[in-house]
C-alpha cells in the first residue's frame, strides 16, 4: 500500500514538474529593444487684432509656433517661425496656421470679420426728440364708454408724464378716439373728454398745458377696422402725436 | 263759378322770361301759376292713433314682446352639408317664401290713420299736349316724380294702374266718369293733365276731380309754365302734387318741394351734400377737404350750421346757400359740435368744450353772446329745439354713463330724463312740437341683442313707440316739415346710406346709394 502511495505521488510529481518546466519555457523570451526618445511636438497660436473690421481697414495677425521647421498661414505661405503681419482682406478671412516641425504638425486658426459699412447716411448718431417721442410715449387706453384713466394705463400715464418732463421742448397733441359702436356726435364729445383726461393727468404731474393740444377724432379715424373687442380696444385711446 | 275749367285756364295763362337756377338751395319765385277753383277736402293726416308702450322701466306690454313664430325663425336655419339637413332646411326655406311677410315679423305694424279709409286717388300718366320731340324724356320724369310725390306722402291710396282703362284723359272733356268712378278702379279722385313744349317753354296742365261727383267734379285746376328740363320738369310734378296733397290731407303743405341735407364721403371727404327730398339732385356744397358734420339748415334755408375740423380745432361753421360759401362765425375754442336753430333762425343751440367738458350753450345766429346752459358731468350734445314754441331744447347727455335724451327749458332749468335705459342719442323734435324721434338701443351690453333703431316718443306722457325694426344700425332721424316722414340714416343695406318713412314706419325707402350718407336733416319747408 505504501509503496503504491509513493508511486501515485512521484508520477504527479513527474506530471507537475513537466508542465512546469514546459510554462517556464516560454517566459523565458529575450526583452525587446528600448524605443528610441520621441522628439518634442511643434506648439502654434494665431490671433488677429481688431477682429472686426470695415472693408479697406487693416488688421495685425500675430502668431508664434515653437518645434517648428516649417510654418505657413493659408493665403499667405510660408511665414516665419514667430511673427506678426498686418493684413487687409475685403471680405472676412479665417487664417490657418500649420506649424510642421520633426515632432509632428500642429495647427491653430483665428477669424478677421469685414463688416459691411453703415449705409451713408447723415443720420446724427444721438436720436432726435420725436424718435425719442414715439419710443417713449405710450397712448393711453379707455373703457368702453368711459374717459378716466383706468388703473393698468396710470403706468403708461407716469411714464409719459415722466419723459414728457425731461423733455421740456417737445409739444404734442392728444388725440381722442372711440370705437365705431356709438353714435357719431356723442363719440365726438367722449373723444374729447378722453383726450382732456390725459392732458389733465399730464399737468398733474408737472407738463406745461401750454405744450399740449388736444383733438377730437370721436369715430372718425379709427386705428382697426375690425368688428370686435380686442379692435374696438384699439380705437377706444388718447393717442400722442409729436408736434413739430 | 265757371265750370268750364278749360276755358278758365287759356284766360290765365301767362309766361316768364328769364330761367331759374336750380343749382342750389333756395326755389325760385319765377313759376307762374294759374290758380282755378278749388275746394279744400278733409282727409287723413297722421292721426297718432298709435299703441304706444310705456317707456319706463318696469313697464307693462312692449309691442315686440309677441312670441317668435316658426317662419321667423325658419331662415336662420343653417344646412350643414349633410344632405338630409340640406334638404329639410331647403323644404323650410321655400315654405317661408310662401308665407306672407306679416307673418313672418315678430313685431306689430302700429300703423297711423288706422281705421281712417284714405282717398283712393287714380293717377293716369299725363299725355304729350304736343308732337314737340322733346315731350317724352319730360313726360317720363314728370310722371315718375309725380307718382312717387303721391305715393310717398302717405295721404292717399293710389289706385293701380292696371285698373285705369285703355283711354285716359288729358283734358276735362276728355274724362268719362263713369270709367272712372266705379270698380275696377273705383277711385274718388283722379289727377290728370297733359304737358307740352312750345316756343321754348314748357306748359304743364293739371286737374284734380272728384270723380264721384259727377255735376261739380273739379277741385283742382293749374297751369304751370317753365323752361323745358328735366329740373323744371321734376320741380312742377312736385308743385303740382304739393297742391294735391295739401287739399286731401287735411290742410297740411306737402314736402315735395322740400330739401334733405347729409354728409357724404364720396367726395373721399366728408361734405356736406344736398339732395331734393326724394333724393334726386344730389349735389355737394362744401369743399372743407377735412371732416365736416351735422349739417342743420336754418327754418328759412338760406344758412346751413355745421361742425367741421378746422386747423384750431372742431368748430360750427355757417355755410350761406345764397353765396354758396362758408361765411364767418366765431371760432369759440374747445371742440364745438352739433349746432341746432331755434325756430325764428334767431338763436342756435350747440355742443362745446370751451370750458372743459362738453355743455349745450346758446348763442346769437351771428354767434354772439354765447352762453352756457348745462353744467353736468359727462358730455352734453346733439342739442335740438322745440320747432313749435322754441322754448325747450332736447339733448343727450351721458352724466348718468350711457347717454340718455333729456329735455330742459331753453335757460338750462327743468331737466327732465326721457330715456330709461339703454343707449339713446339724436333727439328730433316734431314740427307739431308734441313727439320726439331718437335713435336708441334700448338693451345695450355685451352680449345684448338689438340694435340702435328709431323711435318715436310722445314727450307728455314718455310713451314710446319702435318705428325700425330688424334693419342694421339706424340713426339720425329727421322730421319731414309736414310731420308725416321721418329720414334717417341706416346701415341695413350694408354701408351707412340714407332712408325715408313715414312716421308710422312704413314706405320705408332708400334715398341714396353711392358712398357713405350719414346724418341727414330735413329743411323746414
Amino acid at each position: 500500500m505504501k509503496h503504491r502511495t509513493l508511486k501515485v505521488l512521484a508520477t504527479v510529481i513527474a506530471l507537475a514538474a513537466i508542465l512546469m518546466l514546459g510554462a517556464c519555457k516560454k517566459k523565458t523570451a529575450p526583452p525587446p529593444p528600448p524605443p528610441p526618445p520621441a522628439p518634442t511636438s511643434p506648439t502654434a497660436a494665431i490671433s488677429v487684432s481688431p477682429d472686426t473690421v470695415q472693408p479697406g481697414q487693416s488688421a495685425t495677425l500675430t502668431w508664434q509656433t515653437s518645434n517648428a521647421t516649417d510654418v505657413s498661414i493659408d493665403g499667405i505661405g510660408a511665414v516665419q517661425p514667430s511673427g506678426s503681419q498686418s493684413v487687409t482682406p475685403t471680405d472676412s478671412t479665417t487664417y490657418h496656421l500649420v506649424a510642421k516641425g520633426s515632432g509632428g504638425s500642429q495647427e491653430a486658426m483665428t477669424r478677421l470679420t469685414v463688416t459691411q459699412p453703415p449705409p451713408p447716411t447723415t443720420a446724427t448718431p444721438s436720436p432726435t426728440d420725436e424718435d425719442l417721442f414715439g419710443r417713449n410715449v405710450r397712448d393711453i387706453y379707455f373703457d368702453y364708454d368711459k374717459s378716466n384713466i383706468r388703473g393698468d394705463q396710470e403706468a403708461s400715464a407716469q411714464g409719459d408724464a415722466q419723459f414728457l418732463s425731461q423733455h421740456p421742448n417737445v409739444s404734442f397733441t392728444i388725440e381722442g378716439h372711440c370705437d365705431d359702436r356709438g353714435s357719431t356726435e356723442y363719440n365726438l364729445a367722449l373723444g374729447d373728454q378722453r383726450a382732456s383726461s390725459v392732458k389733465n393727468a399730464l399737468t398733474a404731474a408737472g407738463v406745461s398745458a401750454s405744450r399740449i393740444k388736444t383733438i377730437s377724432y370721436g369715430k372718425e379715424k379709427p386705428f382697426c377696422l375690425e368688428d370686435n373687442e380686442a379692435c374696438w380696444q384699439q380705437n377706444r385711446r388718447g393717442h400722442f402725436v409729436y408736434q413739430k | 263759378m265757371a265750370e268750364n275749367s278749360d276755358v278758365n285756364l287759356q284766360d290765365r295763362k301767362r309766361s316768364i322770361e328769364h330761367p331759374p337756377d336750380y343749382s342750389y338751395g333756395s326755389r325760385p319765385a319765377t313759376m307762374i301759376e294759374g290758380n282755378l277753383l278749388t275746394k279744400t277736402y278733409r282727409s287723413t293726416i297722421l292721426s297718432h292713433r298709435v299703441p304706444f308702450c310705456r317707456g319706463s322701466r318696469n313697464g307693462s306690454k312692449r309691442m315686440d314682446d309677441r312670441p317668435r313664430n316658426r317662419q321667423r325663425q325658419a331662415p336662420r336655419f343653417t344646412p350643414t352639408g349633410v344632405g338630409i339637413l340640406s334638404a329639410l332646411s331647403c323644404l323650410i326655406l321655400f315654405s317661408s317664401l310662401l308665407v306672407p311677410t306679416s307673418l313672418a315679423q315678430d313685431w306689430v305694424r302700429t300703423g297711423s290713420g288706422l281705421g281712417v279709409d284714405k282717398v283712393r286717388l287714380a293717377v293716369p300718366d299725363f299725355k304729350a299736349a304736343n308732337a314737340d320731340p322733346q315731350n317724352n324724356a319730360l313726360l317720363k320724369t314728370f310722371n315718375d316724380t309725380f307718382w312717387n310725390d303721391l305715393d310717398n306722402s302717405g295721404v292717399v291710396e293710389l289706385v293701380s294702374k292696371s285698373f285705369y282703362p285703355l283711354q285716359v284723359p288729358g283734358q276735362p272733356a276728355e274724362v268719362t266718369f263713369n270709367l272712372w268712378n266705379v270698380p275696377p278702379p273705383n277711385a274718388a279722385m283722379l289727377a290728370f293733365g297733359n304737358l307740352g313744349v312750345a316756343g321754348g317753354k314748357l306748359t304743364v296742365q293739371g286737374w284734380l276731380y272728384d270723380v264721384k261727383n259727377t255735376a261739380s267734379p273739379q277741385v283742382l285746376g293749374k297751369q304751370y309754365t317753365d323752361v323745358p328740363t328735366d329740373g323744371a320738369a321734376r320741380l312742377i310734378a312736385h308743385k303740382f302734387a304739393d297742391e294735391i296733397i295739401f287739399r286731401l290731407g287735411g290742410g297740411i303743405p306737402g314736402i315735395a318741394e322740400s330739401e334733405v341735407f347729409f354728409v357724404s364721403d364720396r367726395s373721399g371727404h366728408k361734405e356736406i351734400w344736398a339732395m331734393d327730398y326724394d333724393g334726386s339732385n344730389q349735389r355737394q356744397l362744401t369743399h372743407q377737404g377735412s371732416i365736416s358734420l351735422s349739417p342743420r339748415i336754418s327754418p328759412d334755408g338760406s344758412r346751413l350750421a355745421f361742425s367741421s375740423m378746422t386747423k384750431t380745432g372742431w368748430d360750427i361753421l355757417i355755410f350761406s346757400l345764397d353765396l354758396n360759401r362758408v361765411v364767418s362765425f366765431p371760432h369759440f375754442g374747445g371742440t364745438n359740435l352739433s349746432p341746432a336753430w331755434s325756430p325764428d333762425g334767431a338763436r342756435l343751440a350747440l355742443s362745446s368744450s370751451r370750458g372743459g367738458s362738453s355743455e349745450i350753450y346758446v348763442c346769437d345766429a351771428s354767434g354772439g353772446n354765447l352762453r352756457r346752459i348745462t353744467a353736468s358731468k359727462g358730455p352734453d350734445v346733439s342739442p335740438v329745439w322745440n320747432r313749435k314754441t322754441g322754448a325747450q331744447i332736447a339733448f343727450v347727455s351721458g352724466t348718468t354713463g350711457l347717454p340718455q335724451v333729456y329735455t330742459m327749458e331753453a335757460d338750462g332749468t327743468n331737466q327732465q330724463r326721457m330715456t330709461d335705459q339703454g343707449y339713446a342719442v339724436s333727439p328730433g323734435w316734431s314740427p307739431n312740437g308734441q313727439f320726439l324721434t331718437l335713435a336708441w338701443t334700448r338693451k345695450y351690453g355685451p352680449g345684448e341683442p338689438g340694435s340702435s333703431d328709431i323711435y318715436l316718443m310722445d314727450i307728455a306722457s314718455k310713451q314710446w313707440v319702435q318705428l325700425t325694426h330688424d334693419g342694421g344700425r339706424n340713426d339720425f332721424p329727421s322730421w319731414s316739415p309736414d310731420g308725416r316722414h321721418i329720414v334717417f340714416q341706416s346701415s341695413r343695406s350694408g354701408k351707412e346710406e340714407i332712408w325715408m318713412m313715414l312716421a308710422d314706419g312704413t314706405k320705408l325707402h332708400q334715398l341714396t346709394f353711392t358712398g357713405r350718407n350719414t346724418q341727414p336733416n330735413w329743411s323746414w319747408k
